[in-house]
């Protein structure tokens, strides 16, 4: 097997003990990277010199008898939001072009301790807006299993970093399936952890009460390993929860006999048929494990996707003011401040973030606020309540994790509204705050791969990912 | 491109949600936001119907009240690295153009 194909947990393992080298890991994915990152693009910023240097330390603190860490001599790519010192953090928008952070995110810091290096920043739609990753200002990632289609987003650069071996692990963010639905598409694994379970100290900030940072990898063991790496309590993060990282590894070989796996017979409808069908043989392959498969209903789910396009773009108006020209990025000169915030932030963002902005800033104005923004926080209210119900009848849920499989680079860029559905199986959990994760699971049309994505309740990982491991045995 | 006025969002409107933004918006752009706007505006009116009068809105899924953390000395961050990453930076400051200005 080589070196790229080689998982993330086998690649720590070996190198911890002695019989692999990091900087021989890091050179084959680096190789990949030169063979085809310019047919993919999911970088914006390869940092090849600055992994050498990590992955030599690595190995040099193996010939001295240390322990690196449980993430030792891994490479991984990180989400262009995530902030790293000195490095480039553009969030794919012109208005932070060139801009390099005066520390690192706390994950960042993490990642350090535990051995892993860090390859690049990956692309995203502008500030993470997006289903596609068409919306950054440095031009769309295609998907590694077919250039000619997108590759999901927000993260999809980080998703694609994946698929394509051009690093073992990626981290994403998820504010509303920005994570699960680029990993749906690109064929790989990704995780959306409960609300406050990593620390989002040194995330770009696009909705403060939905955004989550969680990981991609081949496997279901290897998101197990990241996230009890970068999960636990950070006091930097006031929305942090007090609680020591998550304990995940050793639930993958548990088995689902006994589990009840929810149905939601009023999933909104829509998907393509193959969808539909390996929906059903997912739950076939669970209930011949021994789950029992319970029917649940969530009648408020369909009205996540208004709830989301009201909250999401509230907050986002809110933490994007400070996009001014004044302590990052590039300016735009005017005679007085006004009309140097007004040109700078037309000159700085991108239609979506645009649309994005007018929408939060209308639906939170004098005269609207009840009308909109109230409105949705109750109807987040309800969506939150059903979730309550259906979780005491059942463990897990189970949805397809995108209606659709990976489409055509530009087809929907010019209809906001059909692009904002390719998020409506994964949007309610992000307002409820619960965890949820995409795993692989067959293909559809065109051979493209399809994604399942597992949902739990709050602090629900644990059964969450007996449940994916279960389904990932399914497939094979 | 003539006035866009919608069913549900006006062209003044968006013109004035624009320099609450802090975006200068051109007429084109804001006949196209006008037109996007509503669009989106049309399909929340899915919630219109419902009954919330007696639902408690939902601002956060994890609501942790009184975040304190020690009151500990430690370094901040370096000031000539962050002014380094600013557009105009001067004297250790961020320097802006003048705040009272032409426009009102």
């Amino acid at each position: 097997m080589s070196l790229t194909e080689t998982s993330a947990f086998e690649i720590a393992a070996e190198v911890r003990a002695g019989r692999l080298r990091a900087t021989d890991v890091l050179e084959a994915h680096l190789a990949n990277v030169a063979a085809r990152e310019s047919e993919i693009h999911a970088f914006n910023t390869v940092t090849a010199d600055e992994a050498r240097r990590s992955a030599e330390a690595v190995d040099a603190a193996v010939a001295a008898g240390r322990d690196p860490g449980p993430l030792a001599g891994v490479p991984i790519a990180l989400k262009d939001n995530m902030c790293t010192r000195g490095v480039p953090t553009t969030c794919s928008s012109k208005i932070l072009e060139g801009w390099k952070p005066p520390y690192d995110a706390t994950v960042v810091e993490r990642l350090a301790q535990a051995g892993a290096v860090v390859v690049g920043k990956t692309n995203l739609d502008e500030f993470a807006m997006g289903s596609s990753t068409e919306n950054s200002a440095f031009g769309p990632t295609f998907n590694p299993h077919d250039v000619t289609r997108v590759a999901g987003g927000s993260s999809g650069g980080s998703a694609a970093a994946v698929a394509a071996r051009f690093a073992s692990l990626s981290l994403g963010s998820d504010t509303g399936g920005s994570i699960r639905q680029p990993a749906a598409l690109c064929g790989v694994v990704g995780v959306k952890p409960t609300y406050g379970t990593v620390s989002r100290h040194g995330l770009v900030a696009f909705a403060s009460s939905l955004d989550q940072i969680g990981p991609f990898s081949h496997d279901v063991r290897d998101s197990a390993l990241l996230l009890e790496t970068i999960s636990g309590h950070d006091p930097l993060d006031s929305t942090s929860i007090p609680q020591p990282p998550l304990q995940l590894l050793g639930e993958l070989d548990r088995g689902v006999k006994g589990l009840r796996i929810g149905r939601i017979t009023d999933l909104p409808g829509g998907s393509e048929p193959e969808v539909d069908a390996r929906l059903a043989e997912a739950f076939d392959a669970l209930a011949a494990a021994g789950a029992t498969i319970v029917d649940v209903e969530l009648p408020s789910m369909k009205f996540g996707l208004t709830a989301y396009y009201l909250v999401a773009p509230a907050e986002a108006s809110s933490n994007l003011a400070r996009y001014d020209g004044v302590r990052y990025g590039v300016r735009v000169d005017a005679p007085d401040t006004n009309a140097m915030y007004m040109a700078t932030r037309a000159a700085g963002f991108g239609d979506e973030v645009k649309r994005r902005i007018m929408l939060g800033t209308y639906a939170l104005s004098a005269g609207y606020y009840d009308a909109y923004y109230g409105k949705a926080l109750k109807v987040r209210r309800l969506i939150s309540d059903d979730f309550a119900r259906a979780y005491e009848k059942a463990d897990v849920l189970l949805t397809p994790t995108s209606p659709i499989v990976a489409f055509p680079v530009g087809s929907k860029v010019d209809d906001p509204l059909s692009m904002y559905l390719c998020d409506v199986f994964t949007i309610p959990t992000n307002l409820a705050g619960h965890p949820a994760m995409s795993v692989p699971f067959g293909t559809g049309a065109h051979d493209l791969p399809v994604g399942m994505q597992v949902l739990a309740p709050t602090l629900g990982e644990a059964v969450m990912f007996r449940v994916a491991a279960e389904l990932e045995r399914g497939v094979r | 491109m003539s006035d866009h006025t919608s069913a549900r969002i006006s062209a003044d409107a968006v013109a004035k949600v624009a320099r609450l933004a802090r975006l200068d918006v051109t007429p084109d752009d804001i006949a196209r936001l006008t037109s996007q706007l509503d669009g989106m505006l049309e399909h929340f009116a899915d919630i219109d119907a419902l009954d919330l009068a007696d639902v408690e809105p939902m601002t956060q899924p994890y609501p942790l009240v009184n975040v304190m953390r020690d009151d500990v000395v430690a370094p901040s961050l370096d000031r000539d690295e962050v002014l380094a990453a600013a557009p105009a930076a001067e004297d250790g400051r961020f320097r802006v153009p003048p705040i009272i200005g032409l426009e009102g």
